[in-house]
């Protein structure tokens, strides 16, 4: 229970911390950069060509910018704690309700995505443990740095060139039944696949050595339940405990891959309002997405907990 | 067996990368104007006469802008991984040398830094610079740099808390000895590794950012936005689409073999 409140205070932390350094990064911005920022803004938005001073007064009224920079820290604070993001430049919606609309679609896309990896990235390497340094194994560890080195973008790129316009099996883009999903979530699943396969694979070999293992056999187990109770258990911590450190590459991953398959979650939303400078929406799915972060990361403590008792505290 | 199948993975990632690097670097040399086109020839084939690798849908040379934007990835990646290795190096040695309230005040801000996934740090800086690519290398080395710190400030930290390096301020050996033969040694091979890493992060990041049309825009040659330009031509010319991509991968594989350690 201790280790459970433990794990869960330190992402609650990171969850405030996420929040200041989503908010002090954009003000930062704001103040830091040369120029006056109203221009900026405008000119992003309405083009080179369209800024005047009007349109500048006008984006620094609705930024907010006249007003001194701990006014509109704390003020950014204070409306989050409201669970106000303020209204898109765009579309003049609430950015809650936007956000709202995205992050089911981003959820699901991730949530697919693990799975899919999970299925196929421990598994692979857990059987190329079996004989290591043998062809398969080799191999497998080649095509796996290979995937590894490959951008998520390109692998996307080559599966919609693949699946979607050369033999028409699935939709290119867009959201919808099952269909849909599959292409963007493939492309999501072979890079986490190839790092979680090599992380298990390491980690059968090492506990293959183990004097557990060795123990587990000689006291007479039988071979299903040493490999079952003893090596795959051991195994699973640092497979899962890596995850962590992948939740980095799929939350960037997400940004990329669903630009690509026009799949209407938050990443989309965010690179949509970067390119229109849509100061509000950048904060809000910036949140979002770091918030995702953390949620994942959260989930993945409590499964560490869940399956290494020695993270426990004594009780 | 399995030293000499490390060293083999790294010769190959030397070797990929020399060929890169070469391209790179010699090859807009002998070619001309990336920028130059020619809408008589668009979408030549590789190996077409005058075109090695084909020309575009503008009928620009495949060849030259594939080089120049080789160049300029590899540039802007060297360039952003340094400017994060020396902070990141410096503020390590800060807090391991200093300890007390510095060290704290250091973990405190990296937490912050990476509490947020790098790229989510990289848009929001894009948001705001319309156009500039200097403020997204600046948000990549300013969420690159938590790396070198932590890996510095780790290994600083359990080398200067050692005997011999108590031996040897006791002998009145300054800080520039315990740096060049207690730290040196150890650090400087992981800094290496940590260096190939973030480059690699670093080119993927820039091409992926340029793809979504974020950062570099064409006509500038750069293998993200080369493929987002080549995208709609793509039933005539698969090729012009993928070969920016290879470059890429084969780069980035080129980097983490090199760079070895663990997970290559």
């Amino acid at each position: 229970m201790g280790g459970l409140i433990r794990a869960l205070g330190a992402r609650l932390l990171q969850a405030a911390l996420v929040a200041m350094a989503v908010g002090i990064a954009c003000f930062l911005m704001v103040r830091l950069l040369p120029g006056d920022m109203a221009y900026r803004v405008a000119a992003g938005r309405y083009g080179m060509d369209h800024v005047n001073t009007a349109a500048a007064e006008a984006v620094r009224a609705e930024l907010g910018l006249d007003r001194p920079w701990w006014q509109l820290l704390s003020a950014w604070l204070g409306d989050l704690a409201r669970f106000d993001l303020g209204v898109s430049l765009v579309s003049g919606d609430r950015v809650v309700e936007e956000l709202s609309v995205y992050l089911g679609h981003t959820l699901l896309l991730s949530v697919v995505a693990l799975l899919l990896s999970a299925l196929v990235g421990p598994p692979l390497g857990v059987l190329l443990a079996m004989r290591p340094g043998s062809a398969a194994d080799r191999t497998g560890m080649a095509v796996g740095a290979v995937l590894r080195a490959v951008p998520a973008f390109v692998i996307g790129l080559v599966l919609m060139m693949v699946f979607a316009v050369q033999l028409g099996w699935l939709p290119a883009a867009g959201v919808g039944g099952w269909r849909e999903v599959v292409l963007p979530a493939t492309t999501l699943a072979i890079g986490l696949a190839a790092v979680s396969s090599r992380v298990a694979r390491d980690a059968m070999v090492a506990v293959a050595h183990s004097p557990y293992l060795a123990f587990a056999r000689t006291k007479g187990l039988p071979e299903g339940a040493v490999i079952r109770r003893h090596a795959l258990r051991n195994a699973a911590v640092p497979v899962t405990a890596y995850l962590g450190v992948q939740l980095v590459t799929l939350v960037e991953g997400v940004v990329i891959v669903e630009t690509l398959f026009a799949w209407p979650g938050i990443g989309h939303a965010l690179v949509h309002a970067v390119v229109a400078r849509d100061v509000p929406m950048v904060q809000g799915t910036a949140l979002a997405m770091g918030l995702i972060f953390v949620a994942l990361n959260a989930a993945v403590d409590l499964t560490c907990l869940a399956i290494d008792p020695r993270r426990r505290p004594p009780s | 067996m399995r030293r000499v199948g490390m060293r083999g993975t790294r010769v190959i990632g030397l070797a990929l990368l020399g060929a890169v690097l070469g391209f790179g670097l010699v090859v807009p040399l002998l070619t001309g104007d990336p920028m130059r086109q020619d809408l008589s020839a668009t979408l030549l084939p590789p190996g077409a006469p005058g075109h090695l690798l084909g020309t575009d849908h503008l009928g620009r040379s495949m060849l030259a802008r594939l080089a120049h934007a080789t160049r300029l990835s590899l540039g802007l990646a060297a360039a952003t991984a340094l400017c994060a290795a020396v902070p990141g190096l410096l503020l390590g040695l800060l807090a391991a040398w200093r300890r007390g309230w510095v060290e704290r005040v250091l973990v405190g801000l990296a937490d912050g830094v990476m509490a947020l996934p790098g790229l989510l740090l990289v848009l929001i800086f894009a948001a705001f610079a319309p156009g500039d690519f200097l403020p997204l290398y600046l948000g990549l080395s300013l969420a690159f740099w938590v790396e070198y710190f932590r890996l510095t400030r780790s290994v600083a930290g359990s080398v200067f808390a050692r005997p011999q390096a108590e031996a040897a301020r006791l002998l009145g050996l300054g800080p520039w000895h315990l740096l060049r033969h207690h730290l040196l040694p150890e650090l400087g091979p992981m800094l290496l590794t940590l260096l190939g890493f973030s480059a690699a992060a670093a080119v993927t990041a820039l091409s992926a950012l340029a793809f979504v049309g974020i950062g570099l825009r064409p006509p500038t040659p750069e293998w993200g936005s080369m493929m987002t330009e080549l995208l709609p031509y793509y039933e005539e010319a698969p090729w012009h689409v993928l070969m920016p991509g290879l470059l890429l991968a084969a780069s980035v594989l080129g980097l983490q073999l090199a760079a070895g350690g663990r997970g290559t």
